[in-house]
């Protein structure tokens, strides 16, 4: 009885319920939206996006949950905000006719008005409450509330009234997002964060190094587990996205599926497999060792299994690849044409490395390939710091192992210092790691091949000689002689020689052969004889054994005749006795 | 003198039957008869009867009195209690005692 009404007290926590935004990346941040019937604060500085931010949460939950929302400007005119968000392709115009929207312009010019003795803003309340109620409003934006501390002049009123606001906002049930600028060191110029408690978004626009990047962090979430990072978002066509590139969890599907990485002799240092589907191979050397090619030799092979590959390149563009790749005897076009291989050219630089991240997020999602080729990481370092792109890499990494898409990074190491560690530090992270290395002998260059690393698998730890001729790549046994390890010329050299000593040695074999079958004929042949010596012996003894008995034999006859010849009787009795003896 | 009288066409938009909007309605009652005998017409606009009205003249705070008439359009909020300050906004010559 009693542990039954323990148990009963337990409550579950209620979890609060949650307004989706329908924003890409932002309910799962959120972990399913904003507080509903609540109102939340979206704040930052100038051109940061909150007021898209806004309109999009209104737009979407009018367009994806059918719930219609009011949206009370203090900034924008009605119609200016609907040609804004026009280039997004929401139409707030028809919206407003289907009565889904109801876009209400606040407009106060202080130069008209002048203040008098006490007032409330009844009158602000009154105009919300009627474009809520005539359309049935789920959601509210006021953008940016904060106007009224410059229209109007009596400041106590106005926070009195905001408070009075957002808790009437409450009791009508209705999910309100509110924009507010950001001011110096405080959230909101007006300190609007006092008021609304449950729910604060910072937006940012930050620029380093000429380049801009978008961050979003939810700063506040009362009652509700959120992600605490600042997240990259993009504006684009499609509105925002925003990216929860770190999945905190390190829970994913694995495959054990191989896939060939198109150089039959690198599939036979890998178990004769090659890589597992889903993996990350990282291909590290220095400049013109064919890391190109070998990721090119990748993407061809996931082509001919009729499997969907998205190159991103940023070094190269497609066509210069395209004719390279030619002389090694891989024909892209091909693949290009019938939509198995798509390229993305484009200059580190464009834009900021959140942004290309976001960039291959959204291309990936579109193409859905199986196979991902980066070329190169290392030339994203020009646009951030190596811990940075670093950071980058592992978010992107995550989310293409997620998709289960095998993801092929090429990176450039400094020649002049070789050491086991790519510039951007991702070599612990990938799942396989090739090396291609000059190596500088006898007046020649030779690229030399290791697999660094190959996680879950047996792997070749030899040094491979690695060629490119016009059939394409292949990897060379290199040779082992008594000055070390031999490749290029020397180890043709060393093979004419081994073939040369060969021969000679095969020579010499088929001699002593010959000996040994000449012998072998003459014994046979003294055996044979012996044997015969042997047989007429055997027969000589053999006669002079049966002349014996044969001898023996008749004596015994003639003496029993004679016995007989002379008793004449009891002839059995004295038969017996003969056998006896 | 002026060829034609000026009308002032006065709206106040008030909430109900608050202090406030009955100090503002008084306020301004007494300002007229004092100062345009004869040349006002007030209107009061009860939002709470006719919330449409709100967003037509801009109304955020209550009370709020429109001019219309004569231009430029003025509005004035508060419960009126500042005399001065509500004949400047309503461009009201103050009728002298003397004259």
């Amino acid at each position: 009885m009693s542990t039954t009404r323990a148990k009963k007290k337990i409550v579950q926590p209620r979890k609060i319920e949650k307004s989706p935004t329908g924003i890409s990346g932002l309910d799962e941040i959120t972990e399913g939206g904003l507080p509903k019937g609540r109102p939340t604060l979206i704040c930052g500085g100038a051109g940061c996006g909150k007021t898209l931010l806004s309109i999009e949460y209104i737009v979407r939950g009018i367009l994806l949950y059918n719930e219609p929302g009011v949206i009370m400007v203090f900034e924008e005119k009605a119609e200016e905000l609907a040609a804004n968000v026009a280039s997004l392709g929401f139409d707030l115009a028809t919206l407003q006719q289907e009565k889904k929207v109801k876009i209400d312009y606040v407009h106060i010019d202080r130069s008209e008005i002048e203040e008098t003795g006490e007032y409330d803003l009844d009158g602000l309340f009154i105009r919300l409450g009627y474009a809520i109620d005539s359309i049935g409003a789920k959601r509210v934006m006021l953008d940016t509330i904060e106007n009224l501390f410059a229209g109007l002049q009596n400041e106590a009123i106005i926070r009195a009234e905001l408070r009075r606001l957002l808790t009437w906002l409450k009791s009508k049930g209705v999910t309100a997002v509110i924009t507010a600028e950001k001011g110096d060191g405080v959230l909101t110029r007006h300190g609007l964060e006092e008021y609304v408690s449950d729910c604060v978004i910072l937006l940012d626009n930050r620029v380093s190094n000429q380049i801009a990047t978008r961050l979003l962090r939810i700063v506040k979430y009362r009652g509700s587990l959120h992600g605490t990072n600042e997240y990259p978002f993009l504006i684009d066509e499609d509105g925002i996205s925003v990216l929860p590139v770190t999945s905190l969890k390190l829970e994913r599907n694995v495959s054990s599926e191989r896939i060939s990485t198109g150089i039959p002799s690198l599939d036979k240092m890998l178990g004769g497999k090659g890589f597992f589907r889903g993996s990350s191979i990282l291909i590290s050397g220095t400049a013109g060792t064919g890391k190109t090619s070998i990721a090119v030799h990748f993407a061809n092979e996931a082509a001919k299994r009729k499997e969907r590959c998205l190159y991103f390149a940023f070094e190269e563009s497609p066509q210069q690849i395209i004719r390279n790749m030619r002389s090694i005897n891989i024909n892209l076009n091909t693949h290009v044409e019938s939509g198995l291989l798509q390229f993305h050219a484009s200059r580190p630089t464009l834009n900021g490395l959140e942004m290309h991240l976001v960039a291959i997020h959204k291309k990936v999602k579109e193409f859905k390939p199986r196979v991902v080729v980066i070329d190169p990481i290392t030339n994203l370092v020009s646009i951030g710091s190596v811990s940075e792109v670093k950071s980058m890499l592992i978010r992107l990494l995550d989310f293409l192992q997620q998709e289960q898409i095998t993801v092929i990074l090429t990176a450039l190491t400094n020649s002049a210092s070789y050491t086991e560690q790519t510039d951007e530090g991702v070599s612990s992270l990938v799942d396989a790691w090739m090396m291609v290395r000059d190596i500088e002998d006898n007046g020649e260059r030779n690229r030399g091949m290791y697999i660094m690393k190959s996680r879950g698998m047996s792997h070749s730890n030899q040094v491979r000689e690695f060629t490119i001729s016009d059939a394409g790549l292949d990897l060379v046994d290199v040779f082992l002689g008594e000055n070390g390890v031999l490749i290029g010329s020397a180890r043709e050299t060393q093979q004419l020689e081994e073939q040369k000593s060969l021969a000679v040695h095969s020579n010499a074999i088929s001699r002593k052969d010959r000996e040994i079958k000449r012998k072998e004929t003459i014994l046979h042949a003294k055996i044979a004889s012996l044997r015969e010596e042997f047989e007429s012996l055997q027969e000589e003894l053999n006669k002079t054994f049966v002349e014996d008995e044969l001898r023996k034999d008749i004596i015994e006859k003639n003496r029993l005749q004679m016995t007989e010849k002379r008793h004449g009787i009891d002839n059995q009795k004295k038969k017996k006795q003969p056998t006896k003896l | 003198m002026k060829p034609k009288e000026e009308i002032w066409e006065l709206r106040l938009y008030v909430a109900g039957n608050t202090a406030k909007s009955n100090a503002a309605l008084t306020n301004l009652k007494k300002y007229c008869e004092e100062h345009l005998q004869g040349k006002y017409v007030i209107e009061v606009i009860d939002l709470l009867k006719q919330p449409q009205l709100a967003e037509g003249d801009q109304i955020l705070a209550i009370p709020t009195l429109v001019k219309k008439v004569p231009e430029p359009i003025r509005k004035i909020i508060g419960d009126l209690s500042n005399e001065a300050k509500v004949l400047v906004g309503l461009n009201i010559r103050p009728v002298k005692k003397s004259t």
